[in-house]
């Protein structure tokens, strides 16, 4: 290591110890329900994407995936993607992005069952992997989970550090009839989510108010 | 209950607290002595250090004081110099600018005051007498009337007279035009005289100005070496005064750098990424953001030194000419060079919000109609980019200010410091006062509680006469103190 080499470390060390070592960037993956009627709702879904894409900044992170019968699988991911740190280059892939679920929507298809957990639990593996300060997993669906025989999700789940928000929980006919199932749905959701060790539980049907997606 | 445990008489408090004052007087009594040595103690523990740490604020303030002063006058008499050396500088470029063409202005005054001269003696001939034939014609004029031969002879001279007298009559009158031409001619000699005299009056009035400025400065350059206090007033208020303009100033420059930050702290993140934070709330873009207008600030303060404009380092004003003028080009070049980047930068935090604008909308579940891309629409790209090419220069000039407010600052919080230690200082020597007069109070309040074992001792000791004016040792202490 000559002279120059020496300096040029010293400075870089220096401000690496300078350096914020928490992560500000915020991760979000977001869960779309297909299954049955609710693939209707992709329209929706769409809106919200664009808003994400409007309002994560450059080093954020944001994927969307489907749920179908069994969605703990890296294949329901519809498209993923950490922002560049230059702004230009994070508009582009923005714009990829937007294609992506753009192609998605068009081409949406509906499914026999539902498996939420399957897909929190991919969910919450994407994030992790990402490093980021704050992790949010948007479910996208009626929250009525439907698994065939044969897929296991009765077991503990780990989300820890995430906050998780249902959106759009739209009222099935059954809830019409008797709506303590929907509260009691939800409830059943939060308690689950809670006991995974998530740090909020919120749910947020008026899409005007999409700001509180990603504000504690 | 337990509140009530006290009382002697149940239920009773008032003759409770009686009793018990009764039963407490004589030991209260007993224990003067030692409690009036421990109030006046007391006293004295907070009295002393309070006293003497006033005293040392006190010589804090002056020595502080003296000092301010001595900065003061040092840097007032060097301003002074200045100014003089200044005023000496322009009076020789008005002597050598004027004054070096006075021989040559006093040669043509005195050539077109001969020439005036010259015509005015044109004007002075006057023409010839008459012939002297007129004494013979007189005595022709004597003879006797009758004579045809003398009245032919008459009648001949008349008209030779006549005739001459109108040739005498026309050549006068010539001569008298002639002298009026010349006259006429006089006017632009007058004119030019007029105008090279108040030509002169006017230089000679500037220098007499001047010279005024001169006195003035020297009349204030004495009043610093004297170390009057008319001076150190001046010099004060004009310290405040200056401490006024340039933090208005400075303020407007601090405004500047806030709106050059603003027009680069976006594209940085294109350079720095804008994903970095050095803090929680603090990115790493906006430091660099910062760092190039504090470094352009900088160029600025040594472009200023360099040109002796400022006198901040004395190092550069110390280095060799040639050195310090490479000096000046290196920091001009600097200038230069970031006042490009920065016009680049606004350039490229125009293509950015365009950038995020057209994704933003074609985001929007509601497409809007895109404004159309005229050279309307380039105004404010040009202006950024002027703007940004503008500010860094703008900014070098806060050096001068930042002289200036340095200098002024020194004096003004020098002076606001002696005036709040000497404040420190009198309000711990009132409390002091405070302190021992609070101490004789409580001695006095003690003797008042148990006046009456004082009345009882007094009697005791049987002096019914001087009872009324005498005094014990105590209370004569405690008076003293």
């Amino acid at each position: 290591m000559d002279r120059r080499q020496f300096v040029i470390g010293i400075g870089a060390a220096t401000l690496a110890g300078c350096g914020d070592s928490r992560s500000h960037a915020q991760a979000v993956y977001m869960l779309v329900d297909t299954s049955g009627t609710y693939a209707l709702e992709v329209d929706k879904a769409q809106a919200i994407v664009s808003y994400l894409l409007g309002t994560l900044q450059s080093g954020d992170s944001l994927a969307v995936a489907r749920v179908r019968s069994r969605s703990f699988n890296e294949k329901d991911i519809i498209a993923k993607a950490t922002f560049d740190s230059r702004p230009s280059q994070a508009n582009a892939q923005k714009r990829a992005f937007k294609e992506a679920i753009d192609s998605f929507t068009r081409s949406a298809k509906g499914s026999a069952y539902t498996d939420i957990t399957g897909g929190l639990i991919q969910g919450a593996m994407f994030l992790n992997e990402t490093g980021a300060g704050r992790k949010t997993i948007l479910i996208f669906s009626d929250m009525q989970e439907e698994l065939d025989k044969s897929t296991v999700r009765d077991f503990p789940i780990d989300l820890k550090n995430i906050r998780v928000v249902a959106v759009n929980v739209v009222k099935l006919k059954t809830d019409n009839m008797d709506p303590r199932r929907y509260m009691g749905r939800l409830d059943d959701w939060q308690k689950r989510v809670e006991l995974a060790g998530a740090a909020e539980w919120r749910v947020i049907n008026d899409l005007e108010h999409l700001d509180r997606i990603l504000r504690s | 209950m337990q509140t009530q445990a006290w009382m002697i008489v149940p239920g009773n408090a008032a003759l409770s607290a009686l009793l018990l004052f009764v039963i407490a007087m004589p030991f209260l009594y007993a224990a003067r002595r030692p409690v009036h040595e421990f109030v006046r103690s007391l006293g004295h523990l907070a009295h002393a250090p309070l006293r003497l740490l006033s005293h040392a604020l006190y010589a804090a303030a002056q020595g502080m004081r003296y000092r301010n002063r001595e900065v003061l006058l040092a840097h007032g008499r060097e301003e002074t110099e200045q100014h003089i050396a200044r005023e000496f500088e322009r009076i020789a470029v008005l002597v050598k600018r004027d004054l070096e063409g006075y021989p040559a202005l006093q040669q043509r005054l005195l050539a077109e005051i001969t020439r005036v001269e010259d015509d005015y003696k044109k004007c002075g001939e006057v023409p010839p007498p008459p012939p002297e034939w007129v004494e013979a014609v007189e005595a022709v004029a004597k003879v006797k009337n009758g004579n045809e031969l003398v009245q032919r002879v008459l009648d001949e001279i008349n008209r030779a007279i006549k005739e001459i007298h109108d040739r005498m009559l026309k050549e006068y009158r010539g001569a008298y035009e002639e002298r009026h031409k010349i006259l006429n001619g006089f006017m632009p000699f007058w004119r030019s005289l007029q105008h090279t005299l108040s030509q002169a009056d006017r230089r000679v009035t500037s220098l007499s100005d001047r010279a005024g400025q001169i006195d003035a400065q020297m009349q204030k350059f004495e009043g610093i070496v004297n170390k009057t206090p008319e001076a150190e007033h001046a010099l004060t208020v004009s310290a405040a005064t200056q401490l006024a303009v340039t933090t208005l100033v400075l303020a407007i420059a601090t405004g500047g750098a806030l709106i050059n930050y603003k027009l680069i702290a976006l594209p940085m993140s294109e350079m720095v990424g804008a994903g970095d934070y050095l803090t929680a709330t603090l990115r790493t873009s906006d430091v660099a953001a910062l760092v190039i207008i504090f470094v352009e600030a900088t160029m600025g303060l040594f472009l200023m030194e360099t040109l002796r404009i400022t006198h901040l380092f004395p190092k550069i004003h110390g280095l060799p000419d040639t050195l310090r003028r490479r000096l000046m080009f290196a920091a001009a070049t600097l200038l230069i060079t970031l006042a490009g980047i920065e016009a680049a930068l606004a350039l490229m935090r125009d293509m950015l919000i365009a950038d995020k604008a057209a994704l933003l909308q074609s985001l929007a579940t509601v497409q809007q109609h895109a404004p159309a891309d005229g050279w309307m629409a380039r105004i404010p790209t040009a202006g950024q980019m002027l703007l940004g090419f503008i500010l860094p220069f703008a900014l070098a000039f806060v050096a001068v200010p930042l002289e200036s407010f340095i200098a002024s600052a020194r004096t003004v919080l020098g002076a606001a410091l002696v005036a709040i230690t000497q404040g420190a200082a009198l309000g711990l020597r009132l409390t002091a006062t405070l302190v021992k007069a609070l101490s004789r109070l409580v001695i006095t309040f003690y003797d008042i509680v148990i006046v009456l074992p004082l009345l009882v001792e007094r009697l005791v000791k049987r002096a019914p006469k001087a009872a009324a004016f005498e005094v014990d040792d105590e209370t004569l202490a405690a008076r003293r103190h």
